[in-house]
């Protein structure tokens, strides 16, 4: 059996609602918060815990914490990340769609952690339903006096808001996001400073995803050393997977990490193996940004070892034989899928979504499209597929944000292992409509 | 609904931008403008004009220019007139394993307008989206603040009849 944290309670009918919430240990890490610890005590438990961000880039959260300035008489913010726009990622909505109150206690608490009185949770615009999920459940909190004015007798005051994006995916940095909930365009900042020095409105902020802040919860309940005790080595704890693509049974899985890939994939208590009977072709393991591996790779690393479901050892290898395991956005694909068709959808995505401030990015996503629009119609040539990694390898660490690194490295990834797959559309251009992309609708298609 | 010669909230919005204006500091209320913009693309026919910005920006006593360029940046604003049903489909890497090409070429038909352009009847409009975070229940698109997912033809027949039928326009807020 999987070890749960987040997902403990999520089936339970009529969760959504505080009265149920409660009557399932609910708020507890509130009240243990409020009643018997000092805002460092909780800093120092997450460091405990070795929890680290869930939004994708996997730092430290009690030293993120940790860092956060506290000048006399500043006020200072927590900002939730709920822009979840990482294609391939589902799983902050479906923690906040079942679960409201998880995020909103683990809100009210890491809040009082970081001496907040006013927190947003910046949610993407598409979610409007979830806002009002969400909008209703601090309502509830509000009421009972979980949020407001001197929280359970405690002194400590809390406003939680809501904040919709735009249609941005951008927004999910983290200082573009402070840009957009400060009523700007969406571009990132150049750093330094910080957003623990300089955040939301040059105030002292800290910005981490929906399911760290829900992890901040079990970490309170159960102490920093008993949460590090589950997962393996320096990944510790839980983690949320959207697993989809040509899998029995899309959905998001808490799993404890460490669980190897295979069994993630192949095991009915997750993915259920792949449909139809069909062979696995290759997996992007962490979202869209991540790079691809073909199934050698996946299941095992370049060693020969059993790929886990860790920070560690979906790296292992570096990006020649290895990926990452980013904000857990799983997307398995079967022996029909075209990789450079797959590819090109990526590339598409980034070059919609590049905020334009640099060139490289602006530039390259643009380029990148371009070219795979050239194989997909048949029209490319062999030095394409040298002009595609050319363009790739000239983004890397040359750009304000990570957005053109997360843009180039699943291009060359998809170079670096299935380069066969360009030359046969270049040698025989008409092979890619050959290839079956999808299965459930195939049928159905007039000519 | 208002008409253009008088542009001006209802009631209940006004409502609704106090207390969106009651999220900020005094001082900060330039942050409103996002759910500004949102809850003025509601109340105007799911799109913002000129004229609809320059009342956004004069509620936030900013320039006009700040709206437009915050406008434009963002996908989810309309800068043009639309159906009243906006179809925004996802074509992203899962839908797209998942048959969303499909799903496109036979809501076009369906519609009897290609993507981009108005239905004939005014009814219906498609837009090409990137993933919305349905990846394992796509295919996939959004309706106003509804997903629809795992979708199949039969299932869109459905859709489309429920909605001709309820005939209102399609919202976010
Ligand atoms: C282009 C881009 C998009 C991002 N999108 C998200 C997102 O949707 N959600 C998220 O939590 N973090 C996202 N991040 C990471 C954030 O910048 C930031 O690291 C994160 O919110 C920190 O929270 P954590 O430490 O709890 O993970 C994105 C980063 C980049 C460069
Ligand atoms: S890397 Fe791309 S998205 Fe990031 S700041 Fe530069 S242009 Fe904008
Ligand atoms: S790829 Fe379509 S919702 Fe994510």
């Amino acid at each position: 059996m999987s070890k749960k944290l987040l997902l403990t309670y999520d089936h339970i009918p009529g969760i959504n609602t505080l009265e149920v919430y409660r009557q399932n240990n609910g708020y507890k890490s509130l009240e243990k918060a409020l009643k018997t610890m000092k805002p460092d005590d909780i800093v120092e438990e997450v460091k405990k815990s070795g929890l680290r961000g869930r939004g994708g880039a996997g730092f430290p959260t009690g030293m993120k914490w940790s860092f956060l300035a506290k000048p006399e008489g500043v006020p200072r913010h927590l900002v939730c990340n709920a822009d979840e726009s990482e294609p391939g990622t589902f799983k902050d909505r479906y923690l906040m769609e079942r679960i409201p109150h998880l995020l909103i206690e683990g809100m009210i608490v890491s809040s009082y952690a970081l001496g907040a009185n006013t927190s947003y949770i910046y949610v993407r615009g598409e979610y409007f339903y979830i806002i009002k999920i969400l909008q209703n459940a601090i309502k509830e909190a509000y009421a009972a006096g979980l949020l407001g004015k001197n929280i359970l007798g405690s002194g400590y005051d809390l406003d939680l808001y809501v904040q919709p994006g735009g249609g941005a995916y951008i927004c999910g940095e983290e200082t573009a996001l402070l840009e957009s909930l400060e009523g700007k365009r969406g571009n990132p900042r150049l750093k330094p400073p910080f957003p623990a020095v300089a955040g939301l409105w040059g105030r002292p902020t800290v910005v981490n995803n929906v399911e760290t802040i829900a992890a901040v919860v079990p970490i309170v309940n159960g102490g920093g050393d008993e949460y590090a005790k589950i997962g393996i080595g320096k990944s510790t704890g839980t983690k949320l997977i959207s697993a989809s693509g040509h899998i029995n049974k899309p959905g998001v899985y808490e799993i404890e990490l460490g669980v190897p890939v295979e069994e993630f994939i192949y095991s009915d208590e997750y993915c259920g193996g792949i449909r139809n009977g069909k062979k696995l072709k290759a997996v992007v393991a962490g979202g869209s940004s991540v790079p691809i591996l073909p199934t050698e790779l996946i299941l095992k690393t370049a060693k020969g070892e059993p790929r886990l479901m860790s920070y560690e050892s979906l790296s292992d290898g570096g990006f020649a034989t290895g990926t990452m395991l980013g904000s857990g956005g799983f997307i398995a694909m079967d022996e029909d899928t075209s990789i450079v068709k797959n590819l090109f959808t990526f590339a598409r995505f980034y070059h919609h979504e590049s905020c334009g401030q640099c060139s490289p990015c602006r530039e390259g996503t643009g380029w990148m499209e371009k070219i795979l629009k050239k194989f997909i119609d048949g029209k490319a040539t062999m030095s394409d597929i040298d002009l595609l990694w050319d363009v790739q390898s000239k983004i890397e660490g040359k750009t304000i944000c990570p957005l053109g690194e997360a843009a180039a490295w699943p291009v060359a990834a998809a170079i670096r292992h299935f380069r066969h797959e360009f030359e046969e559309y270049v040698k025989n251009p008409q092979s890619i409509h050959d290839v079956k992309h999808y299965f459930r609708l195939n049928n159905l298609v007039e000519a | 609904m208002t008409t253009t010669t008088e542009i001006k909230f209802s009631d209940s919005a006004q409502q609704q931008v106090q207390e969106i204006l009651n999220q900020y500091p005094a001082d900060k209320s330039k942050s409103a403008l996002l759910p500004l913009l949102h809850l003025a693309q509601a109340e105007f026919d799911g799109w913002l004009s000129a004229p609809v910005m320059d009342y956004v920006a004069s509620i936030l006593n900013i320039q006009p220019i700040e709206v437009y360029e915050v406008a434009s940046f963002y996908s989810m604003f309309n800068l043009k007139p639309v159906g009243k049903y906006l179809i925004e489909v996802c074509q992203t890497s899962s839908c797209w394993m998942n048959g969303s090409e499909d799903i496109v070429r036979y809501l076009e038909r369906t519609i009897q307008a290609e993507t981009g352009q108005i239905s004939p009847d005014g009814m219906f409009q498609i837009k090409t989206v990137e993933c919305l975070g349905s990846c394992g229940t796509a295919p996939m698109f959004q309706i106003g603040d509804k997903f629809y997912e795992n979708l199949t033809f039969e299932k869109i027949d459905t859709i489309l009849d429920d909605l001709r039928k309820e005939n209102k326009r399609s919202r976010y807020v």
